[in-house]
């Protein structure tokens, strides 16, 4: 056998040879590469050198940077983290992370039904099991974020309705409410949505209903509420706001995360005509915000189908007798079907996520979110009694919450900004500092407590919390 | 020739729905149980439910062990072809997404990072996001990148929302309504410019394959906001008019989007900035070697000049002498497309692949990736009934060439669809057609890339060889494909019917008790 010749050719590009280039110049007749590039007038070219760091072709070399660099990044698994507040820390089972790193989910662009269609079945049993947790027989394929998706169904409760004011929780995440303003678009252009902010009751931090009746009325074209809330608080009052809303012809447009429905009512027993979330809690890492995903649910009604703005699977028969597959329904309506004609638009999503979500669900079981949801309740509980026990500490709304509560700092004098830099340096990361945003609630933090968290790390928490306030 | 082919057929494990399988008590995983204390003081869970918010029955999911899970996976994956057999869908750019990013991202100093945790705990990350804005300034001539949008289109839609800022801030928006496209700009611009409020003008294509120059001065008035264009487009067709193109939108009042969806053939040649942009979007999961999931999560990012800087969603990853920081935008910003940073991740392994290139690696990709377009044109339009768009242009495409089929159905019946629905029988991935509207009849787009062999490229052509010879020969054996996949073909008379559609297994049941 001869030894090989020396070659530098790039490990990613197969073509990257003298030989490969030669042989493709010979076969389209060109003598070098740059001919075939004349259609680019000389003037539209970069006249100097693309100017880029270091190649760091060897894999070992650019590891090693790699890991140097990440190096200097803190986690929440190296600290202890009440961080929550739009994206949450729950265990993700090894298995979602082996399925979503699986090249055939992992590499595709798009395919077909002929060529992909184990994946149009996990993404089947993602909306599938989806709807049985929001007890809603439709359910579009995923979309960017919870924002996002509360963004498009505003904009469909528009288009069912012909009104164009929609009215959302002031107390909702500032994060999620800037996307959805971008989703209202601008007063200046005609067509755009009025968004009017609710206010929540301060004594119980659920919708305050008066104001609410006030605000509802022939221009409302949907009421979006959330429960929990954003500041943690199970919407207790969610059926009665529903009739509200359908007595004043708007939609309802109700906000969950799926994985509170093991213990919490589902949006479709609860009189909701539209769902939204996230599916980061569903085996989805945090990912430092890369982990968010949103979902758009509904009654499996034409009025509703017809306006959703996401591609959309369903199971259909194929030509052999009695053989199952899944399709692509109500593709037309998409932007690629229809561009500007469509309903708002698609594009790439997180179907990669809806895959890692279908795996999660299915090992969670009815069980596991019934349990998961009372570990979370317990625990969470658990975690705001311990804090109100600290001088000048206290929890806002200390009943009828979910997973995050709101605790209050003023009375130790401390800025929550203080506080958190202090649990810094004992490991911690405080919960999402509330005192810009809600200034109302005083020197205020959202605190999240999920499964992830013992008793053990509570307790730290609260004995961290006694030296910093002290 | 068919000797010479492959003997594929997908894995066909007749795989139940995962809502059929399992039996009750079994678990998939189990829940940490609540302390002993924790009980003792919070009471029992459903107490701490307020009464009629409790869930009355658990949700219907099935009951499967762990491992049930994981090999029900494994099999639905072994049932997707994705980037296992060739795939040259073009307009996505198909290339090899190195498995080093997959280690990294995986670490939990990625994976395990909170986006509200202060600063200080971020700078790794931080710095490799600011480092790539930097790699990314550098390959467009634009002066601040964001990684916010969620894909190509979300970009699209945030040039949107910050060309309403920009024009609201000139207090011109109320008259600035219009937004300028072309037929072959991606259906993500018109749909994005739409969603955000403007009225869409679409310029037709002309005998050079783009709109003339005197169609976009007729378009062009007082009302225009922005021009959202790709260039080249996807039939590989440059228009050297362009930087007129901009000058006239600019003397116009408008700003100029540059979709660089088609990037990888001009990568390192063209710069947005030089050719007088003010905004322009990559593709992260396509030419900067981000998987892409299957359509994401994915990464569509937005950079722009200095003057529209302020427009953009925050926060903004910048860098001074104590290190990286996160800066929230002022009020005259978009404020948000997307919550958080963006698809950090995403940004991490993009980051890598850039490392991994370099300059002379990105200008041998795209140099491969033009060459291989060319060298597959010269043989497929050797085959019986493959025509190329444009016929009449002779110079040189890009990265893609825009195909048509139309002869073949003239001549057999046979369809794009029919055609892509029998390749996928030797191994295949479903080849791209064309978006909307088809500019000719019956539309493939392959596009080489610079991953794929030239054997690689070689079997795809003999494989589309093949099937038009059989088109020929034997129409209905290609018409009723694909016969050796994981189901045959789709009847698709239930997807648009609503009393037949089910977009899950409850609406299905209820819709089709019989059928199961």
């Amino acid at each position: 056998m001869q030894s090989p010749q020396k070659s530098r050719a790039h490990p990613y590009m197969a073509s990257s040879t003298d030989d490969a280039r030669a042989q493709m110049l010979a076969a389209v007749g060109a003598r070098e590469v740059e001919e075939l590039f004349e259609q680019i007038p000389g003037d539209h070219r970069v006249s100097r050198g693309i100017s880029l760091p270091p190649q760091l072709v060897a894999e070992a070399d650019l590891r090693r940077h790699l890991t140097e660099v990440l190096g200097r990044t803190r986690s929440c698994e190296e600290n202890l983290s009440f961080l929550g507040a739009g994206c949450w820390q729950h265990h993700v089972p090894a298995v979602c992370d082996e399925i979503g790193r699986r090249a055939e989910f992992l590499t595709p662009v798009w395919g077909t039904p002929s060529s992909d269609q184990g994946r149009m079945q996990a993404w089947f049993e993602f909306t599938s099991q989806l709807g049985e947790l929001l007890a809603l027989d439709f359910v579009g394929l995923p979309v960017y974020s919870w924002g996002c998706a509360a963004g498009h169904a505003l904009r469909m409760a528009a288009r069912l309705t012909g009104r164009e004011e929609v009215l959302v929780p002031r107390g909702m995440d500032p994060e999620r409410l800037a996307v959805v303003r971008s989703y209202c678009g601008s007063p200046e252009l005609e067509r755009h949505l009025r968004l009017v902010p609710v206010e929540h009751d301060p004594a119980t931090g659920r919708l305050d209903l008066a104001d609410l009746r006030g605000k509802l009325g022939g221009r409302t074209a949907a009421v979006y509420v959330e429960t929990p809330t954003y500041l943690g608080v199970v919407e207790s009052d969610m059926a009665e706001i529903a009739a509200l809303a359908r007595a004043a012809g708007a939609e309802t447009i109700m906000g969950v995360d799926p994985i509170s429905l093991g213990v919490l009512a589902p949006p479709g027993e609860l009189g909701a005509d539209i769902a939204v979330g996230t599916t980061q809690t569903l085996g989805v890492h945090m990912n430092a915000g890369g982990g968010v995903g949103g979902f758009i649910a509904s009654r499996d009604e034409e009025r509703y189908a017809r306006e959703f703005p996401t591609l959309n699977v369903s199971i259909c028969d194929t030509v052999v007798p009695g053989q199952r597959g899944f399709g692509m329904t109500l593709f037309e309506q998409s932007s690629y079907g229809a561009r500007e004609g469509g309903k708002d638009w698609t594009g790439n999503s997180v179907y990669l996520w809806a895959v890692v979500n279908a795996v999660y669900m299915s090992l969670m079981g009815p069980q596991g979110f019934v349990e998961l949801g009372e570990t979370v309740l317990q625990r969470s509980h658990y975690a705001a009694r311990r804090i109100t026990e600290l001088p000048g500490v206290e929890v806002r709304w200390p009943q009828g919450f979910f997973r995050e509560f709101v605790v209050d700092f003023s009375g130790t004098g401390r800025r929550v900004a203080e506080i958190d830099a202090a649990l810094r340096d004992r490991g911690i990361f405080g919960g999402k500092d509330l005192s810009q945003d809600f200034p109302e609630l005083g020197e205020a933090a959202l605190y999240c407590v999920t499964e992830v968290h013992t008793q053990t790390d509570v307790d730290r928490l609260v004995e961290a919390l006694r030296e910093v306030t002290a | 020739m068919s000797e010479q082919l492959r003997r594929y057929h997908a894995a066909v494990w007749d795989e139940p729905l995962v809502m059929e399988m399992g039996a009750p008590g079994r678990r998939g995983t189990r829940i940490p149980d609540t302390e002993p204390g924790i009980a003792q003081t919070v009471g029992p869970a459903e107490d701490l439910v307020p009464r009629g918010m409790r869930r009355a029955a658990p949700p219907a999911l099935p009951e499967l062990t762990e491992p049930e899970v994981q090999r029900h996976y494994l099999h639905l994956s072994q049932q997707t072809m994705g980037m296992m057999g060739i795939s040259l869908f073009g307009t996505c750019t198909m290339k090899y997404n190195p498995q080093l990013g997959e280690q990294v991202v995986a670490r939990p100093e990625v994976a395990e990072v909170h986006p509200h945790q202060h600063e200080s705990t971020m700078q790794g990350l931080l710095q490799v996001v600011h480092d790539f804005d930097l790699v990314l300034r550098e390959l467009s001539g634009m002066d601040r990148f964001v990684f916010q949008a969620g894909g190509g289109a979300d970009a699209a839609y945030l040039h949107a929302c910050l060309t309403r800022a920009y024009h609201a801030s000139r207090g011109e928006l109320g008259q600035r309504t219009e937004i300028i496209t072309t037929a072959q700009a991606h259906p993500c611009n018109p749909a994005t410019a739409a969603a955000a409020g403007f009225d869409v003008i679409t310029l037709p294509l002309e005998g050079d394959g783009y709109p003339s120059v005197a169609a976009l001065e007729a378009a062009l008035s007082d009302r225009t906001a922005a021009l959202m264009v790709n260039n080249p487009d996807d039939m590989g067709i440059y228009n050297p008019h362009i930087k007129r193109w901009v000058e006239l939108v600019h003397e116009a009042g408008g700003l100029c989007f540059y979709d660089h969806a088609n990037f990888n053939g001009v990568m390192t040649r063209i710069r947005a900035a030089d050719l007088g942009f003010d905004a322009c979007m990559f593709m992260l999961h396509k030419t900067f070697g981000v998987a892409k999931g299957g359509g994401g999560p994915a990464v569509g990012a937005y950079g722009c000049t200095a003057e529209l800087e302020r427009f953009l969603p925050g926060p903004l990853v910048t860098r001074d002498e104590e290190g990286y920081h996160l800066v929230e935008q002022g009020p005259e910003g978009v404020g948000r497309v997307r919550e958080f940073l963006g698809n950090v991740p995403q940004v991490v392994r993009a980051y890598a692949w850039a490392r991994a290139m370099g300059a002379a690696g990105m200008r041998e990709a795209a140099d491969i990736s033009v060459l291989a377009n060319n060298y597959m044109e010269q043989r497929l339009l050797r085959i019986p009934g493959v025509t190329k768009s444009q016929p009449h242009l002779t110079e040189r495409r890009l990265e893609m060439t825009r195909y048509s089929l139309g002869e073949l159905t003239e001549r057999t019946g046979v369809t794009a669809h029919d055609v892509q629905n029998r390749m996928v029988d030797f191994g295949i991935d479903a080849f791209w057609l064309s978006h909307e509207p088809w500019i000719v009849p019956e539309p493939f787009t392959p596009e080489a890339g610079e991953m794929w062999s030239k054997e690689d490229l070689d079997y795809w052509m003999d494989v589309l060889a093949h099937v038009c010879d059989e088109a020929h020969r034997d129409p209905d054996l290609v018409r009723t494909a694909p016969h050796r996949q994981v189901i045959g073909q789709l009847d698709g008379s239930a997807l648009d019917d609503p009393e037949r559609w089910a977009t899950t297994w409850r609406a299905h049941r209820r819709k089709r008790p019989a059928a199961g």
